[in-house]
């Protein structure tokens, strides 16, 4: 079977490398809830729901190594966020971490943003591999010196010490959301960025923690008429006076921050008409969108929804260009996923480097690639039983009825549990970071 | 195009409806979305705490220490009576 997508006909998917624990009882703080590559690759971040972030880095690219593209080692790990307890309203505040976004890299320092359900915080990662040696009033162990003993000055001198990566919190912007947090977005003037609530959006300047703009407010007055919540919203990659935020009922604003100061008006309003006759008890949930991301380019953006992928052109709000059937076997399956809640699943999508193919999860840790130019789409697998060291991916089929030929899974023995709702790609390769539960897996295509 | 055939949704629709035949009629309504509005577990209603107050304000109130045996249904939890919430000082498995 093909699996030429995401680049050319002699493409293939292979396993590259797994992290995370194997046994069976997974921990509820261990389960990964965020993956976000850096702007130039070299650095993939992940969070948790125990609040932690854990970053990676991609080893040199050495001579020696012809076979394969550099690992992926730990570079920094830190606590982000820790429970809290809401007093007002007897609520506990989730540490769970819900995005992380990379700031472009400035200097020797890289800076990320996570967030939880209702505080941002600016982290910098900085590298130390000299120390101060010498000094005059204290010991290499720290220690005051005896001053009396002290006879002679001496000057420090900065000696090479073993590689310290260091995370730090430099800013702490809070308060500012009554609302859950569903996204974060780092503008391309890189001074602000926006944060979505359900009902609310608000633009933030980097430097400033004590106020932000206010910039979209959904709110009703009477909390009794509420139809309808924010779900994602993302700022244009070169247009730094334009975003988007998508809703529960389907729908995508974009909106012009030079328009008015409170952005309620959008600019344009994106909607696939639905044939009323077809609508069910279900429409309106599965048609809640789930992640919504603009292309590299910027002309297009992406959107989730339950059972679709949908591709966009900004210049044209009467429904999209492209749609992917993600998993439409899903379809007669509704009844039961709403039962057991996995029908709320929010699933997240990403583009590659060059817009070219796209990506998106599913369940029975499988995730789906679809090939923009050619059209095909394959199903790969997140499992540890594939996962011998640049061992080729296998596509994977759903057989949705009759005859279940070899090879093939059908729906009912799906599992439900192992969902793959995070995903990256790497901004200019073909390596890609699937988060199944608490694993994360890696993937890079074949050097041939 | 017309379906001859019934949608798979509807036929979902028709199984869940079933199920729950006093599920609101409103699609996906403000039900679902107050819902998602108020996520997360709610340790107490000021409004029962105060009532409850009231009720025992002719009885001498039971200390914290001696209601931690048992935790009823009755019981309105206080401050003292929460499970604290412990940063997670265990290092995430994937930094191995």
């Amino acid at each position: 079977m093909m699996a030429g997508v995401g680049g050319g006909n002699d493409f293939q998917w292979c396993f590259s490398q797994v992290k995370g624990a194997i046994d069976e009882d997974v921990a509820e703080a261990d389960i990964i809830s965020t993956v976000e590559f850096n702007c130039s690759g070299e650095l993939l971040a992940t969070g948790d729901k125990g609040g932690r972030v854990v970053i990676f880095q991609r080893e040199q690219e050495s001579k020696n190594r012809l076979l394969s593209r550099g690992e992926y080692n730990v570079y920094s790990t830190f606590q982000s966020h820790e429970p809290e307890f809401d007093y007002l309203k007897s609520l506990e505040i989730e540490e769970k971490i819900n995005k992380i976004r990379w700031l472009p890299q400035q200097n020797a320092a890289h800076f990320l943003l996570s967030a939880n359900d209702k505080t941002i915080k600016l982290w910098k990662i900085s590298e130390r591999d000299k120390r101060a040696e010498g000094y005059n009033l204290k010991d290499e162990d720290g220690r005051l010196r005896d001053q009396f003993r002290i006879t002679t000055l001496r000057v420090p001198v900065l000696m090479p010490m073993d590689l310290m990566v260091e995370a730090s919190p430099r800013r702490i912007f809070a308060n500012a959301h009554t609302y859950h947090i569903n996204s974060i977005s780092v503008n391309s003037d890189y001074e602000t960025y926006l944060s979505a609530d359900d009902l609310r959006i608000n633009l933030w300047h980097l430097e400033i923690t004590d106020r932000s703009f206010n910039i979209v407010d959904i709110k009703p007055a009477n909390m009794e008429e509420l139809t309808e919540v924010i779900t994602a919203a993302e700022c244009h990659p070169h247009q730094c006076n334009v975003f988007v935020y998508s809703s529960s009922k389907g729908t995508i604003r974009l909106c012009d921050t030079r328009a008015a100061a409170l952005c309620d008006r959008h600019s344009k309003f994106f909607e696939e008409p639905e044939d009323p006759s077809s609508r069910s008890f279900f429409s309106e949930i599965i048609s809640s969108i789930s992640d919504v991301k603009f292309s590299h380019s910027g002309r297009y953006m992406m959107t989730r929804d339950y059972l679709s992928v949908k591709v966009w052109d900004l210049n044209m709000e009467n429904r999209p260009v492209e749609t992917y059937q993600v998993h439409e076997y899903l379809r007669s399956k509704l009844c039961s996923l709403y039962e057991n809640d996995c029908i709320f699943d929010k699933f997240e999508c990403c583009w590659n480097g060059s817009d070219s193919a796209i990506m998106t999860g599913s369940y029975n840790n499988f995730f789906r690639m679809f090939d923009r130019n050619t059209r095909r789409d394959i199903t790969l697998e997140a499992s540890r039983e594939n996962s011998k060291p640049r061992a080729m991916l296998k596509p994977r089929k759903v057989c949705t009825g009759g005859k279940r030929k070899k090879d093939e899974i059908s729906v009912d023995s799906l599992d439900f549990n192992k969902k793959i709702l995070h995903t990256a790609w790497h901004p200019k390769e073909n390596v890609i970071a699937v988060a199944a539960t608490n694993n994360l897996y890696i993937f890079q295509d074949k050097i041939n | 195009m017309q379906d001859a055939v019934v949608s798979p949704e509807k036929t979902e629709e028709a199984k869940l409806k079933a199920r729950y035949p006093h599920l609101g009629t409103k699609p996906g309504g403000s039900d679902l979305l107050r819902k998602r509005l108020q996520k997360g577990q709610k340790y107490f209603d000021s409004g029962d705490y105060n009532m409850a107050k009231a009720k025992m304000k002719n009885k001498q109130l039971p200390t914290a220490a001696a209601e931690k045996t048992e935790i009823t249904g009755d019981h309105i939890p206080t401050p003292q009576d929460l499970p604290q919430r412990k940063q997670s000082l265990v290092a995430s498995k994937l930094a191995v």
